[in-house]
């Protein structure tokens, strides 16, 4: 039998044997709830709390309740999961770490900012497909409590926030990647690079990752040697509207016009207008639950055949930002195709 | 009268703060140093007084007149105690300001929870 080459250009693989997305689930907050993906969000929870007492063990709560519902959708147990690939904003990444301490699951814990479902579901087709399990889940959090009081202000501190700072999505989704046929398969993956354009402004995060995002585009383009028409939809993850002119003006630069095939998760999640969300949502959830709730139905309705889809992270760290650096970006790049 | 005076000066220092909240790039924490050193400075060359007995609290309150009550501790300090007094007089002026926020600020965290925000 032929051996089909995997490795494509400088920074992509198309999978030999493509892993299958066979369950998804998501969790998100009443805000999410409210916006205008809020009908297709599986299950919202009203309680910012999650029943806990921290907003620490909030996102760990809403971790455990995510894996929980996607393994009770698939039917399996968690003995029937080789590994979790998993991440949140929290430092150390301690959502993480006590969300789903409980499961025994063996974990690798990713830390990507808010692309890390990206790296996640990265990961975890390369397992599948290299044959390492036959099924693992992918996830990532985010709480927006948590994240500002991670990285910029505490709530009690009560602060203003400026029309280009984002909205951290309080929201969780996981996925069961598999080898076993579904609707969507994840076809390959264009890995990104850390891109920074010195950008300062922590509360300008799409100005940080768009850069990041335009790299990753036209990286895959490269790499598989295609254009804008190859795919139905290019969806980001959270560069929000400022972030997504950027992106657009950035690829036109490089002779690509995106902009009739992209859309932002973060513009998608929440109605700027209504909800006083300034820039658009942000963090991992974000992707996540857009993802979870929204484009693998697109998929499975076959609306859209091939989407790239691009959760983008800025690599925003307090230390390094009181210290005078800029905030790096990173992207991701999932090929998903409707079977 | 002397509310109406308040009021509106005290609102005018907050409507310049707000124009460098929006308009700049400033991180909240810069622009409270800001706003002390510049009342310390206007207290310095004399101006803040005369302001202060014009617009009462509405000079007081906002964060400018405590830099101004820091300069006027130091200042009699000074003169009283000599160089030594260049590191007391600004703590004992501004003392009861200081303690008053740390403990009502303790007194709210032990009653009150942070809240999500909407």
């Amino acid at each position: 039998m032929e051996e089909k080459k995997q490795m494509v250009g400088k920074q992509s693989l198309l999978f030999a044997n493509p892993p299958y997305i066979q369950y998804s689930a998501c969790i998100a907050g009443k805000k999410e709830g409210e916006g205008p993906l809020g009908h297709m969000i599986e299950e919202i929870n009203d309680d910012p709390m999650f029943g806990m007492n921290t907003w620490e063990e909030a996102e760990s709560r809403l971790q455990t309740l995510t894996v929980n519902r996607v393994l009770k959708k698939a039917k399996l147990t968690p003995a029937d999961i080789r590994y979790i690939f998993a991440g949140d904003l929290l430092g150390q990444l301690i959502g993480t770490t006590f969300g789903l301490m409980d499961f025994e699951i063996p974990v690798f814990g990713l830390y990507g900012a808010c692309s890390t479902m990206g790296e996640s579901m990265a990961l975890a087709a390369m397992c599948v497909n290299a044959g390492y399990a036959q099924r693992v889940i992918a996830l990532a959090s985010s709480h927006f409590a948590g994240a500002e009081k991670q990285f910029r202000f505490p709530l009690e501190y009560g602060n203003q926030r400026p029309l280009s700072a984002t909205w951290t999505v309080t929201g969780c989704g996981s996925l069961i990647i598999g080898s076993e046929k579904s609707y969507v398969r994840i076809a390959g993956i264009t890995t990104g690079k850390v891109v920074d354009y010195g950008v300062k402004d922590s509360m300008n995060m799409g100005a940080c990752m768009a850069p990041a995002a335009a790299d990753l585009i036209y990286a895959n383009f490269m790499d598989l040697n295609v254009n804008a028409d190859y795919y139905d939809m290019i969806i980001t993850g959270d560069l929000g509207s400022v972030g997504q002119t950027i992106l657009i003006e950035l690829l036109k630069d490089k002779g690509y016009d995106i902009s009739n095939k992209h859309t932002d998760c973060g513009i998608m999640i929440y109605n700027e207008e209504t909800q006083d969300t300034h820039a658009g949502g942000s963090g991992c959830g974000c992707s996540a639950v857009v993802l979870c709730s929204y484009i693998l139905k697109q998929l499975e309705k076959k609306r859209w055949n091939r989407v790239l889809f691009i959760p983008t992270g800025a690599m925003l760290s307090t230390v390094s930002f009181n210290e005078g650096k800029s905030v790096p970006g990173i992207a991701h790049g999932i090929i998903l195709e409707s079977v | 009268m002397d509310y109406l005076k308040a009021f509106i000066v005290g609102g005018l220092i907050c409507a310049a703060v707000q124009i460098l909240m929006e308009k700049t790039k400033l991180l909240p924490g810069r622009i409270m140093v800001i706003l002390v050193c510049g009342g310390a400075l206007l207290g310095a060359i004399g101006l803040y007084e005369p302001f202060a007995e014009f617009a009462g609290a509405g000079a007081t309150v906002p964060l400018t007149g405590f830099g101004n009550v820091l300069w006027k501790g130091v200042k009699e300090a000074v003169d009283k105690e000599g160089f030594l007094g260049l590191f007391m007089g600004g703590f004992k002026a501004s003392a009861v300001g200081i303690s008053a926020a740390l403990i009502f600020g303790y007194i709210a965290s032990l009653l009150c929870d942070s809240k999500m925000r909407k």
